[in-house]
Order: C-alpha cells, then sequence, then structure tokens
C-alpha cells in the first residue's frame, strides 16, 4: 500500500486515499481507499470516459462515514489494460475485476456499490448475475441501464410499436447517437487523442455545466480510446440477444437526472419488474451528477446505505408524499412558517422527505411546525424564530443554518402581512411595516440563501409568494398589491439571472386562501375597533371561499418539479391572471369597485 | 320529565340519579367501544366495526338509538374529500396496520342518552399519538370557557383559533351544520324504536322540539359557528365532539358536558365523568 503524489492524472482529487494495486485477469487495478475500513464499503465505479477521479468530490463526502473504495477500470486511469484490447472488456471481465477489488478491500463481507454511467452499466451485471450473490449489499445506479434491460425495453417497443412507444424509441436512438460513431474503427481514438481529448473539459464546462479542477485528469485521452471497446465488446451481443434472468438480488435506487442527454427517463419504466426492491429518485440535472450534484448524491447514497445496514425494514428509505423521489433529504427553507400556507408549505415538503428549517417571528408556532413536520416524515426539522424584514438576522439564520444544517436546497420566502385602506389614508409608517416583510423579506430571503445557493453551484430552486394582488389592481389594496406586484418582478429578473447556475425561481400567486392573513391584517384609515369588524369579515369571508393552503402548498411542490415561473393557483387568481394579460382596461374598471366589509 | 342539571355538584356520589343514569349509559358505551376496538384486525371493514358495536350493545339491552354507530378508518377519520352527509356512513374501507380509527355510537339506555366517540389505531402511528395528546388541552379550554359562560360562539371560535395554532383543521366543521356539540336528554322508552338516516327518530323529535323551544327563548341545541349559537350554554346535558384532523389522519373524543344553572363556577359546568378512556390515557402519559 501507498500513499498517493499530487497532480492530475495521479489521483489528485482522492487527498489522503489509500492506494493499492489488484491483480486479476492479465492487468493490474489501481484501487484507492478513503475512511474506516471497519465501516461499511461503498464501492464506486466510474463511467466512459472517466477516470475514478470523477467521483472524488462525492467520495469525500462519503469518507467520514463509510469505508469509500474507488478503482480505475481496466485501460483506464493507472489500471493497466487487457491485450489484446480487442475482447478484453466484456461485461464478464468486469465482473472478475468487481469481484477481485471486492474480495482485496471488502473480503467476507458484502459491499454496496454506486455506478455512473457504464459503471452502472457494469454494476447492473453485477448486480443481477448469480455469481456476486451476497456480494453485494446495495446498488445505486447513476445513469446507467442494464444492457438487458434496455435490450428488452428495445424489444418491447419494437414488436408492438404504438405511437407512444414508436416516440420513446426514437427519442433514445436520438440521444444514443455516439454509440454508432464509436462502433467505428479507429476513428474514436483518433479523435479522443487528438482535438476531442484537449477540448473535452471546455465541451464538458459549456454543456454540462461541469465546474472545472481535478477533473477529468491528463489520462482521459487514452481512457476514452481505451474505453471505446467497452461499447464494441459489449452493446450489439447484449441489445440482440438479453439475457432473460436480469433480475437484481439486491435493493436498488435508481437516480434518475430528468436533463441527462444520453439517457431518457422513460427507459426505467418496467424496472420494478426486474429490481423488487426499488427505490426511484429524480434529480433536476444533466449528465455527469458526480461532478454537479455531488451533495444530493452523497445525501441519497449515505441513507439508502445506512437504510440497508441498519437492516430495519419497517424504516421507509422514501417518504410516502408526493415528489418524494424529488425531494427525499433535501434541505427545504420556510419563512412565515407558523401557520397558513408557510406551515402547509412546510408539512408538504416534511411528507415528501425533506428536512425543513421553519422560520417566523412567531418562535412558538414556528416550533410547533418543525415538530408536526418530524412526525410526518421529515428525517430532521429545525424551528428559527426570526423577523425576515431584519437583514442581519437573516444574515444570522443563514450562517448558522450553513454552519450546522447545509446549504439550502429549497428556499420559500411565504412571509407577509396583509394591509388594506385608500392610498392617501396610508401614512408612511403603513408602507414602511408592509415593504418590509413583504418586499425586504424576499429581497434579503433571495440575496442571501441565493448567494450561498449559487456559490455552492449544485443547483436549488427559490420559490416566493406573491399574490394575485401582484397583476390585480384595486383601490383598497394599494400597498400589500405594490408589494407583492414587486416580488412578482422580482421573481422574473432573478429567474432570468440565476437560470444559468440551474437555480430555478418561482412567483406563486395563491389569491383568497382561507388563512391567518385576514385576521391579523391592518386596516388603515379606520378606528380600532372597526378594524376588528373588518377583520373579523374578511376572516369571514375567506373562509366561506375556504380554498386550504394545502392546495397551495402541492402548487408550490409542483412549481419547483416542473420549474414553472408564475403560478396564479385559485380560479379567481386564473382568471385575473388571464385578465391582466388579455383584459387589462376590464381589470381596471374592477379596480374602481370598493368592496364592503 | 325532572331537570337533571338544576345545581347539581360535579363530586362524584354526589350525582343525582338522573346524572347518574347518564353516566352509566357513557360508561357502557365507552366499554362497547373498547372491547370492539380490541377485536379490530386487519381486513376488518368499516361497516363490520359499526355492526360489532351494535351488536355488542343490543346484547346488553340497547334497543333505542340517538344514533347508529359510525366507524371510520383511514384518512376517513379526517373526513378528507367529505361533500355530503352520505359519506359519514360506514364503508366498506378495510382497515390496515397503522391506520388510525374513530368508532362513534349514541345508544340510549333505559331512557338515557349517551354520544360517545372513540380514537384508536391499529398499531404505532406517532401522528395519531400527537393528535390524541393535542386534543386534553380542548377539553380543559371548552370547560373553562363555558364556566365563563362565555358565549357557545365565541367558546367554539377559540377552540377553532386552538386547533389552527396546534397546526390542526377544524373537522368538526364537517358535521351538519359544524356542530361541535348538541343537546341531549332523557328519551321516552318505547317497545319500538326506528330510525330515519341513522338517528333514532325519537332523540330526533326531543332536539327538534329543543330547537323549538330554543328559537322562542333564543337558544339553540346545537353548538355551531353561526349565530343562532351566539347565546351563553344553556343548562343541560351536551354531547360535545371536538374533532382535529391533520393531514389524513384524524381524532376526536366526544363525550356528556354537563351545564347547570348554579352560580358556584365549579357547579356551573362539569364533565360527567373523568374515568374514561382519553382522560385515563393523559393521566398516565402525565404519570410516566
Amino acid at each position: 500500500m501507498q500513499r498517493t503524489g499530487a497532480g492530475a492524472g495521479s489521483g489528485a482529487g482522492l487527498d489522503g486515499a489509500r492506494e493499492r494495486r489488484v491483480r486479476t485477469g492479465g492487468i493490474e487495478l489501481c484501487v484507492a481507499e478513503l475512511g474506516d475500513p471497519a465501516r461499511p464499503t461503498v464501492m464506486l465505479v466510474h463511467g466512459y470516459p472517466d477516470s475514478k477521479e470523477v467521483w472524488s468530490e462525492v467520495a469525500r463526502g462519503l469518507a467520514d462515514r463509510f469505508h469509500v473504495v474507488l478503482y480505475d477500470v481496466r485501460g483506464c486511469g493507472r489500471s493497466t489494460a487487457p491485450r489484446p484490447l480487442r475482447g478484453g472488456f466484456t461485461l464478464e471481465k468486469l465482473t472478475d475485476d468487481f469481484l477481485a477489488v471486492a474480495d482485496a478491500v471488502s473480503p467476507g463481507r458484502p459491499v454496496h456499490v454506486v455506478g455512473h454511467d457504464w459503471g452502472s452499466v457494469q454494476a447492473w451485471e453485477f448486480a443481477t448475475v448469480r455469481r456476486t450473490e451476497g456480494r453485494i449489499a446495495s446498488f445505486t445506479s447513476l445513469s446507467g441501464p442494464s444492457l438487458d434491460h434496455f435490450g428488452h425495453w428495445i424489444k418491447k417497443r419494437m414488436a408492438r410499436p404504438t405511437p407512444r412507444r414508436a416516440a420513446q424509441l426514437l427519442n433514445q436512438s436520438a440521444k444514443s447517437w455516439y454509440v454508432g460513431l464509436l462502433h467505428t474503427p479507429v476513428l474514436p481514438e483518433l479523435a479522443w487523442k487528438g482535438p476531442l481529448g484537449t477540448r473535452w473539459p471546455q465541451i464538458l464546462q459549456r454543456m454540462e455545466k461541469v465546474p472545472g479542477g481535478d477533473y477529468p485528469t491528463d489520462s482521459l485521452p487514452t481512457d476514452a480510446a481505451h474505453g471505446a471497446w467497452l461499447y464494441r465488446d459489449n452493446v450489439l451481443p447484449r441489445l440482440r440477444r438479453p439475457r432473460t434472468d436480469a433480475y437484481a438480488h439486491c435493493p436498488v435506487q435508481l437516480i434518475t437526472p430528468t436533463g441527462d442527454a444520453f439517457l431518457s427517463p422513460r427507459l426505467y419504466d418496467d424496472l420494478e419488474q426486474w429490481a423488487p426492491q426499488l427505490v426511484r429518485r429524480t434529480l433536476p440535472a444533466k449528465h455527469w451528477v458526480p461532478r454537479t450534484r455531488p451533495d444530493q448524491l452523497v445525501s441519497w447514497i449515505g441513507e439508502f446505505v445506512t437504510a440497508k445496514e441498519e437492516g430495519d425494514p419497517a424504516k421507509r428509505v422514501v417518504a410516502s408524499g408526493p415528489h418524494a423521489d424529488w425531494f427525499g433529504g433535501q434541505l427545504v427553507l420556510v419563512t412565515g412558517a407558523a401557520g397558513g400556507i408557510g406551515r402547509a408549505t412546510a408539512f408538504a415538503f416534511a411528507e415528501a422527505g425533506a428536512r425543513i428549517i421553519a422560520v417566523d417571528r412567531d418562535g412558538e408556532g414556528a416550533a410547533r411546525t418543525a415538530e408536526m413536520s418530524r412526525l410526518i416524515g421529515a428525517p430532521a426539522a429545525w424551528a428559527e424564530a426570526v423577523d425576515v424584514s431584519d437583514e442581519a438576522a437573516m444574515e444570522k439564520l443563514a450562517d448558522k443554518a450553513d454552519a450546522e444544517y447545509g446549504t439550502v436546497d429549497v428556499l420559500v420566502n411565504n412571509a407577509g402581512i396583509g394591509l388594506s385602506g385608500p392610498f392617501l389614508q396610508t401614512s408612511t409608517e403603513d408602507w414602511k411595516k408592509v415593504l418590509d416583510v413583504n418586499l425586504w423579506g424576499v429581497v434579503h430571503g433571495c440575496r442571501i440563501f441565493g448567494t450561498r445557493m449559487a456559490h455552492r453551484g449544485q443547483g436549488g430552486h427559490i420559490v416566493n409568494i406573491a399574490s394575485a394582488a401582484a397583476f390585480l389592481p384595486s383601490r383598497v389594496l394599494p400597498a400589500y398589491s405594490t408589494s407583492k406586484a414587486a416580488v412578482l418582478m422580482l421573481s422574473e429578473c432573478l429567474r432570468a439571472e440565476l437560470a444559468g447556475q440551474g437555480i430555478g425561481v418561482s412567483a406563486i400567486c395563491p389569491g383568497l386562501v382561507n388563512t391567518g392573513i385576514t385576521a391579523s391584517a391592518r386596516f388603515t384609515g379606520v378606528p380600532a375597533d372597526e378594524e376588528k369588524r373588518r377583520q373579523a369579515t374578511a376572516a369571514r369571508m375567506y373562509r366561506l371561499r375556504n380554498y386550504p393552503p394545502e392546495k397551495v402548498a402541492d402548487a408550490i411542490l409542483r412549481a419547483v418539479v416542473r420549474n414553472q415561473a408564475v403560478v396564479p393557483v385559485t380560479p379567481e387568481a386564473r382568471g385575473a391572471h388571464l385578465m391582466s394579460r388579455f383584459t387589462p382596461r376590464a381589470l381596471r374598471a374592477l379596480a374602481r369597485f370598493e368592496p364592503r366589509l | 320529565m325532572a331537570s337533571v342539571t338544576s345545581a347539581t355538584s360535579p363530586r362524584a356520589g354526589e350525582l343525582t340519579a338522573g346524572l347518574r343514569g347518564f353516566r352509566e349509559v357513557q360508561r357502557l358505551a365507552y366499554a362497547c367501544a373498547e372491547a370492539v376496538a380490541a377485536q379490530l384486525r386487519p381486513g376488518v371493514t368499516e361497516r363490520a366495526a359499526a355492526r360489532m358495536q351494535r351488536e355488542w350493545l343490543h346484547e346488553r339491552g340497547v334497543r333505542d338509538w340517538f344514533h347508529l354507530p359510525f366507524a371510520w378508518f383511514g384518512d376517513r377519520t379526517a373526513f378528507v374529500n367529505f361533500r355530503v352527509p352520505l359519506q359519514f356512513f360506514p364503508t366498506h374501507r378495510e382497515l390496515e396496520p397503522g391506520m388510525p380509527f374513530i368508532l362513534d355510537m349514541a345508544p340510549v339506555h333505559r331512557g338515557f342518552t349517551a354520544d360517545i366517540g372513540y380514537s384508536g389505531c391499529l398499531g404505532l402511528n406517532p401522528v395519531h399519538d400527537r393528535l390524541l395528546a393535542d386534543l386534553e388541552a380542548h377539553r380543559e379550554l371548552i370547560l373553562c370557557e363555558v364556566r365563563e359562560r362565555r358565549p357557545l360562539r365565541e367558546i367554539y371560535e377559540d377552540v377553532d383559533r386552538l386547533m389552527t395554532r396546534q397546526g390542526h383543521a377544524n373537522r368538526h366543521r364537517a358535521y351538519p351544520f359544524g356542530v361541535i356539540a348538541h343537546k341531549v336528554d332523557r328519551v321516552r322508552q318505547r317497545r319500538w324504536a326506528p330510525t330515519l338516516f341513522g338517528f333514532g327518530t325519537r332523540a330526533l323529535k326531543g332536539l327538534a322540539s329543543d330547537a323549538l323551544h330554543g328559537h322562542r327563548e333564543g337558544w339553540s341545541p346545537l353548538w355551531s359557528p353561526y349565530t343562532f349559537s351566539d347565546h351563553p350554554p344553556q343548562p343541560g346535558l351536551w354531547a360535545v365532539e371536538p374533532h382535529l384532523g391533520f393531514r389524513g389522519t384524524g381524532a376526536k373524543f366526544e363525550e356528556l358536558l354537563v351545564v347547570t344553572d348554579s352560580k358556584d363556577p365549579q357547579e356551573s359546568a362539569f364533565w360527567l365523568d373523568d374515568d374514561l378512556p382519553h382522560v385515563r390515557r393523559w393521566q398516565e402519559e402525565k404519570a410516566a
């Protein structure tokens, strides 16, 4: 065993890794280990045209909890290549390599396998052939289907090509254009050793937003040239005659990036029949997730491996709520979480398995939200008593969140107050109050947490709760509507700015929703008892309308999943939104109407 | 019929014969709920559970009902998507492990009426535990405010607010007229006791006559969020049923509250019986 040296191409991304060489079938594999060998072993298998360094961020994240093992697949990185290359990359031989490494690093104890791209294609073979039974404790698959399953998928669609199935076939064929090219002799090798090899890092950065750094390594041209044999040795034979017994003998976690340029999410439609213990996860990202979303992978792999290690069958790996495959393990911060839409949103995210930070001025209410969130599926939930209009307090909250809970994946700026009354009777003080919370609260949230999100560079989402009042002029809500219109515009501008960084921004315009905002809304220009009466009337009106905040929460989760820009929720909000676009004059005429409260 | 609620002391042993009769039938109903709950297994349907309650009470001499037994399983305990009153009636929904359930029955025994609600759960369900624990505050709040002789509608709104603070939805709003409570009284026994839409005709008749009297005198036998409940608590027996719902899980208790015309706050209102399953549960939790 020896320590790795520094520098690209020699395991630069794996500082502190212990390295050894494992001999098998006439070749030598370069194996790197991190973490305590007494802990459960997690083996990370890289894809094409990568070397084990593609995993460096993920490996670092897992190393404090697990014994992390990586190896350069034969012909890649610092492993040697088989002679001759033809026939040296069959899945059978790759399985021999896997078993040799597993025996060396974890003798007598099954390992948890994680595969990306061709690493996942290989690992599907490991997880479905008899001779590895008992050696694999779990398998996490990223962007790499089993060639056998793929073969059956194609056959099924060829045999009965309904329009939908034909479209799926065409879609996947278009995504697999490069597979044909890789089957041509010599050309791929020449390309990789020539211009493609030199330009590959820039291509990755431009197309996939893969950050630079210690990857790809200098060995890329040779790795890619050798790796072409992975395709030539396996793809056609397997797709022509897929195995019929390719059933997984271990629990499988499937992580599907929705923006994968090479694989359609439809490929995994029938996977349940091949993998009985399947957990599905969905990630809004492109193909190279080990580089672009390492934190999310660390969270999901860690959770899955731990659940399998603890062997507690009652423990659900994925929460049961809608979109649990998407939000499981994510960190969600909701402001104004002590009641109404904020609380319902926290609960909906909790049901989807997200970790929750419930923020509100009312600390007791926020604590209650956090407590109930834990009961319904949040793996963890915290409450913070913070006023969103207080910039310093928000900064402090962000520092604390960063240090203790991690970077926020989804931020929901919900906190808001109501204010009603004619403009001429709205004091400067009233204006300040409403803008401080409704606008500045959102500005602080977006700026402080958005900066951290962008800085991490692993995507995220910001949800701002505007209001139907944002596009609905009214003589009775000038201050409130102004603040919400500002929130709407801010959201749309921010959406444009952050789009390039994989951060989505959605503005939600709920409409009349039965929450506590009416009971606490200020009515300017009237005596206290009249204000109280109007509050009660407004509350009664909203109660009669009886649109539940839970439905708004559902719309919020959906908006994040679909990355929607502006979402009017209630029918009246949708109607008003349409009117604001097509018949604005009618809306302006309606704005003169003064409702009797 | 002599009033059972004029200046009666809450202390056990000092109850009038009338109140003792009500307490006995309430205990009988809770005993039935516990016996049936103990027999519930995965696969039992709501209809079967309702029939078990009916048969158990029939064997012990119950022939008339304020309303026939109900049983709600799973998200039906929170009245999820309830639109029409027919949905209250027991269905073929089967009980599954971890599922909450509510048994609700209102037997008439020897002319005394009880109306009870029993919440349980088949196995472990932390959300359900939380809901049951949260109900305790409502029992205290209701009693306290009734003793203060606050208008029923105001108490109703305070209960509502407490539920909102706790993070729950108010599910008794889904009941007919949105009631949290209704008056019960003695029912004259007859050999033939027909029911109408699940309600005993005699009890309905009593309620209707109360409503008529109340309408003349400015009070209502129904405790609702509407203006007809905007009056101080009327002496008599009230079957109070605060019902919490939280994302597909519901829990309630229902028991008799005695309201008297006594000037002493302690005697002006009290729960008929403090030895009931949900109260014992709270006491045990506190002791633990």
